[in-house]
């Protein structure tokens, strides 16, 4: 899509520490200059995805819901939004160490919608070994297609970010999970497959939630990952398509993370598309691109209709982890209501990580949060599935989420 | 035959009698009885505001000198009183403190800019896009404070904030610790000056959002005593050791109405707010 007028960079867009703030109200930016630097290990920087002037450092909405310190950039109409020429890493005689601080340096995070430092999986604990990287082409949500569209349109610059991956980490052996109902992705990736990699397509079962880093490792590999432990203890690593299409563009061209495919899509919308989308666009320059919503529409979602967030204010920036924008018309979101749970296990039947919502969700209402940690709460994802089987239409999902935060603020006085 | 019964089960429970009779003289444990004592006078709301598990250990402690009769916030002067007098210990300064909303965006002057249609409590709609209140800092209007505070001392108006009564309210904190905005501060009642706005946004800004936010345009500060109110990253906060040159003039120069001057219950001057409880 064209360049907004104005692009609003929240300094938290990852999982992490928020950046640290390199510029003032009043400078003068280039596209792909940093705005704000990484603060520690696990954080990255954030750069400027239009050129222009720096117009206020302050509160803005973010797509979370809160108020967030963002930098507000106007863009320069007339720019000729050139990057500054960089120099190109020359990838293959760099030491782990370089690629790692390239990655870093260029802000590149998980895609897939959390938003981790990608370099952080890229240098795994020492005492690890990694036998195995997992690509994850299984769309995280239903609506969602932007995986999809990056592997069928771009498969080269997938595969050219595995290479970097797996020569620099040295990991042997590489595969990348598809879900069986995007053919067109798997015959791209298969055509330009490389013959000196060890690199297999594999079609998966099309089923939600495919996509989730756990449900992917047990699909591909058989592993279960234990609970409350990272991939990496059983020897694997996961990416998402994007961002390794994102480590292949700081190799090929030095850009950093300033620009993503975003599927802005639902009922709601008049024209649905994946479009490449400059961090920082307002979701109302967005929408309005897309010929605007229709007059049913009535929610508009950052991410899938699953997991996603609602927002309260059309002002909220496009971040790094934007995966989508769904737009869901009024008749879509109609809330039924809810009756007591019946105990008919359907929720139990759905709980891809083997959970017992339906306790859980008792617990939840009586504020009963440390029995839930002791049910396991942490495994939740909050995929959701529980809450769009329920019969009696028990919101599970949003009772997990705001158990969730209450621990978290627990936690936080505690400490 | 049912006389045999009677007496076989009558025998049974006869020896399990003695059996645990004998048993209490042998496991017999010494207490203090003033223990007893002191827990019946208490209000046994069991409420933890003393920062105690609840009457018990707070008349363990009081027998044993560690706390003050004072320290338990919900009962009145005569409780604390009773337990001194009782005990033999002064009873220890009180100052009772009260729960306070720092925030007055009720619906009539704060802006909504989306819907919110889940689950009904502060909660989860904090943690889903932040509810729809245009003012990211705002009461929420769930009233998840209402449904934990045990005395009933919080009700709702009819603008969706949250009335504290500062007779019933007893600092028990549970409102506090409810609120996920972090809105309610516990205060002691004579404070006067209060600034009911969490609103770091700063300048006219603010007003998109909420008519009675606070834009630190810092005409409260110029005419109050030195050190009283000082304006920092995006609110006026009182200093209450000042409190005694608090001064109604810092009110009266506000131009939103963000600070008052506080005599009672909150919200009493609102006319908005007239018909929910005052004090």
């Amino acid at each position: 899509m064209p360049y907004p007028d104005e692009i609003v960079l929240p300094l938290r867009q990852h999982a992490g520490n928020p950046a640290t703030l390199c510029v003032k109200v009043g400078d003068h930016v280039e596209r792909g200059d940093p705005v704000g630097l990484a603060d520690g290990w696990i954080s990255v920087p954030i750069h400027a995805s239009a050129s222009g002037t720096v117009t206020d450092i302050g509160w803005w909405p973010h797509p979370d819901g809160t108020m967030a310190m963002a930098v507000r950039i106007k863009v320069d109409r007339y720019a000729p939004q050139m990057t500054r020429p960089r120099m190109v890493p020359h990838w293959e005689g760099l030491t782990v160490d370089q690629v790692v601080q390239a990655v870093q340096d260029a802000g590149v995070v998980g895609l897939g919608g959390a938003a981790f430092p990608t370099h952080v999986k890229l240098a795994p604990p020492a005492d690890f070994v990694v036998h195995t990287l997992i690509i994850n082409g299984a769309e995280c949500e239903p609506y969602l297609t932007s995986d999809h569209r990056t592997m069928a349109e771009y498969p080269d610059r997938v595969l050219f970010g595995i290479r970097v991956m797996m020569q620099s980490m040295g990991v042997p052996k590489c595969v990348v999970g598809v879900e069986r109902n995007k053919p067109d992705a798997i015959a791209a990736l298969q055509q330009a497959l490389p013959t000196d990699l060890d690199i297999t397509i594999l079609p998966l079962t099309v089923k939600y939630p495919q996509g989730a880093e756990k449900m992917l490792i047990q699909a591909v590999t058989g592993i279960e990952v234990p609970s409350g432990k990272l991939p990496v203890s059983v020897g694997v690593v996961v990416q998402n398509v994007g961002s390794v299409a994102a480590i292949a563009e700081v190799f090929e061209t030095g850009l950093p993370l300033i620009e993503r495919i975003v599927t802005v899509s639902g009922h709601g919308l008049r024209r649905p598309a994946n479009l490449i989308v400059p961090v920082g666009t307002k979701l109302r320059d967005l929408l309005a691109f897309c010929d605007g919503v229709t007059p049913d529409a009535a929610e508009v979602i950052i991410g899938g209709p699953m997991m996603g967030q609602a927002q309260a204010n059309l002002d909220a920036p496009v971040v790094k982890g934007t995966t989508g924008v769904v737009v869901l018309e009024k008749h879509e979101t109609r809330l039924d209501k809810v009756y007591p749970c019946i105990h008919c296990g359907r929720c139990l039947e759905a709980c891809p990580v083997f959970l017992n919502p339906s306790l859980l969700g008792d617990f939840a209402r009586v504020h009963r949060f440390k029995d839930m940690v002791d049910e396991h709460l942490a495994d939740c994802m909050l995929c959701g599935s529980c809450a769009y089987v329920c019969p009696s239409n028990i919101p599970l999902a949003q009772l997990f989420q705001a158990s969730k935060a209450a621990l978290r603020r627990v936690k936080a006085g505690a400490t | 035959m049912t006389l045999l019964a009677i007496l076989i089960v009558g025998g049974v429970g006869l020896v399990f009698a003695v059996f645990i009779a004998l048993a209490n003289r042998k496991l017999w444990v010494w207490e203090d009885p003033r223990i007893d004592a002191v827990a019946s006078m208490l209000p046994n709301a069991n409420c933890g505001a003393c920062g105690l598990p609840g009457c018990r250990a707070f008349a363990e402690q009081a027998v044993e000198g560690i706390i003050a009769p004072t320290k338990c916030s919900v009962g009145s002067d005569d409780v604390h009183k009773a337990i001194a007098g009782f005990l033999g210990v002064a009873a220890g300064t009180a100052q009772r403190r009260v729960a306070r909303l720092l925030c007055a965006g009720g619906t009539d002057v704060a802006v909504s800019q989306a819907e919110y249609r889940g689950l009904p409590t502060c909660a989860a709609a904090a943690a889903v896009a932040g509810g729809g209140k245009g003012c990211a800092w705002g009461c929420l209007s769930l009233a998840d404070c209402a449904r934990v505070c045990a005395f009933k001392a919080i009700t709702m108006s009819d603008t969706g904030l949250p009335v504290v009564d500062p007779v019933t309210c007893t600092a028990c904190g549970d409102c506090v610790e409810a609120c996920p905005k972090g809105l309610f501060v516990l205060q002691p009642v004579e404070q006067r000056l209060l600034v009911q706005c969490k609103n770091l946004l700063a300048g006219d800004e603010v007003l998109d959002q909420c008519q009675v936010a606070c834009t630190t345009c810092g005409k409260c500060v110029q005419d109050a005593a030195p050190g009283l109110i000082s304006v920092s990253s995006g609110v006026a906060t009182v200093n209450y050791e000042l409190n005694a040159q608090a001064d109604r003039q810092a009110v009266t120069r506000c131009p939103t109405g963000a600070i008052v001057w506080l005599d009672g219950a909150q919200f009493v001057r609102m006319p908005s707010l007239a018909g929910s409880t005052e004090a």
